[in-house]
């Protein structure tokens, strides 16, 4: 990925709705990171201080269950935002992410833009409009998975014994 | 280009009705309740069977059901001999369809319905999205686009599953994309050892950086699935006349005389299964009686 890190946020369509000054505060608070494949960004619990837009590659976003490891509950590909746990309190991430493929990123001080949203409304207003679409389809996208609509009768039947039988 | 899939003349004699019995040919288990059948017609070349058809297909002594086409197989001097059909366990018939053993009897009625009219994309874009098994009757897409290569431009598989172990075709996606096919896969939930994506299907569109001026969509899989794709196609560009979907509703005759696969204005059976998304957008959001 080339060109000044505030370019990069300038052309990149999830900020599209942003001031050109609002653009450029965000891009005081940016950083242009990589992750090599299995690098793992964050741990569930861990303090949310940062979010990312991931420029290239792929993260997974994963959580320990015991007796079966890290299991990924998605995965976030490139042109992607990733972390909102940062905008609300306790400011602990719910999952861990791990780099599943070579990535690069703009990495975002969230403190800082939080700040900065705290400080000017117009500025946090703006932010929130970005993050809640984020948000909402990536529910509605867990929403339809719980439906699990690709699940043979004979699949169903076995996960409502399951569901029964715990 | 109408928006809409190939339209078959009406039906007007009673030989629809009759199904000529096929012999299986061959047999091979997809995942655990899939399994895929190559029947052979007795008597020569099996019936022209477009790609997005379906035939209804007889369990003797048990019941019949609609099945789309997945492929025609041994197809030497221009007539294809075998009709491939992948089915999933999920009744009384189509338990007793998978089940059938090589050389037993099936009963084949058709082809029947609009198929997807692959032809009608050409020197466009080919994107191609299944959820689950409705990548059974999209095979013959990429099959058709694949043997007429340089009539396309970019052949986009998008793949929805629900694990690592339901996928189908794992070995041809592989042929497919050596051949250059953009093949991408997610599952709704990952196995251990899954490297590949994991989520939605309609969040592989983005990142697969359509041309959506340029593209033809075909989509199959469960309704909401569907919805939820053409949705985001079109959102995406893609004119809702280019994105075409494969109704699946209640087929019993094939040949719109019994009316039980009436969705609104269509007789599914006649006027589907593929139907293109300007019309089959409202009907999609019916509820059922």
């Amino acid at each position: 990925m080339t060109g000044t890190l505030a370019a990069r946020i300038s052309a990149h369509p999830f900020f599209a709705a942003l001031t050109d000054e609002q653009r450029a505060a965000l891009a005081g608070d940016g950083a242009a990171v990589a992750f090599a494949a299995g690098e793992r960004l964050f741990d569930e619990g861990g303090s949310a201080d940062r979010f990312w837009l991931i420029e290239d590659g792929s993260v997974a976003l994963d959580m320990g269950v015991p007796g079966r490891g890290d299991q990924i509950v998605e995965t976030l590909a490139s042109g992607t935002v990733l972390g909102w746990s940062w905008l609300h309190p306790p400011y602990r991430w719910h999952f861990g992410a791990v780099a599943r493929l070579a990535t690069t990123a703009i990495e975002f001080d969230a403190p800082s833009v939080r700040r900065r949203c705290d400080e000017d409304p117009a500025f946090g207003y703006a932010a929130l409009r970005l993050f809640t679409p984020v948000i909402t389809e990536r529910l509605q996208a867990t929403r339809l998975r719980l439906l699990d609509l690709y699940a043979s009768p004979s699949q169903v039947r076995q996960r409502e014994i399951l569901q029964a039988d715990t | 280009m109408t928006g809409q899939g190939t339209t078959m003349p009406p039906l007007t004699d009673p030989a629809p009705a009759v199904p000529c019995f096929y012999r299986v040919a061959s047999r091979r288990e997809d995942t655990g309740d899939t399994v895929t059948v190559e029947l052979a017609e007795p008597d020569g070349p099996v019936p022209a069977f477009a790609p997005g058809q379906f035939a209804m297909l007889t369990a003797l002594g048990v019941g019949e059901v609609p099945i789309s086409v997945s492929g025609l197989g041994d197809s030497g001097g221009g007539r294809a001999r075998l009709l491939q059909h992948t089915l999933r366990a999920v009744g009384a018939v189509t338990r007793a369809l998978c089940a059938a053993q090589p050389g037993g009897l099936i009963g084949v009625r058709g082809p029947f319905g609009t198929g997807w009219d692959v032809a009608s994309a050409a020197g466009r874009d080919i994107v191609i999205v299944a959820g689950g098994i409705g990548l059974a009757p999209l095979r013959p897409v990429v099959l058709t686009a694949l043997a007429d290569r340089s009539r396309y431009g970019r052949i986009v598989l998008l793949a929805g599953t629900r694990t690592p172990g339901d996928l189908l075709y794992a070995d041809e996606l592989e042929r497919w994309r050596r051949d250059g096919v953009e093949v991408a896969v997610t599952v709704d939930h990952a196995e251990r050892g899954w490297s590949g994506e994991v989520g939605l299907v309609t969040a592989l569109i983005e990142p697969a950086g359509l041309a959506p001026g340029n593209s033809v969509a075909f989509v199959c899989g469960p309704d909401i699935m569907m919805r939820v794709t053409a949705d985001a196609l079109a959102a995406l560009g893609i004119p809702a006349g280019r994105i075409r979907v494969s109704l699946e509703r209640n087929m019993r005759c094939g040949a719109a005389w019994c009316g039980h696969c009436q969705l609104g204005p269509l007789l599914v059976c006649r006027d589907g299964p593929v139907v293109g998304y300007d019309r089959a957008a409202a009907l999609m959001r019916v509820r059922e009686l």
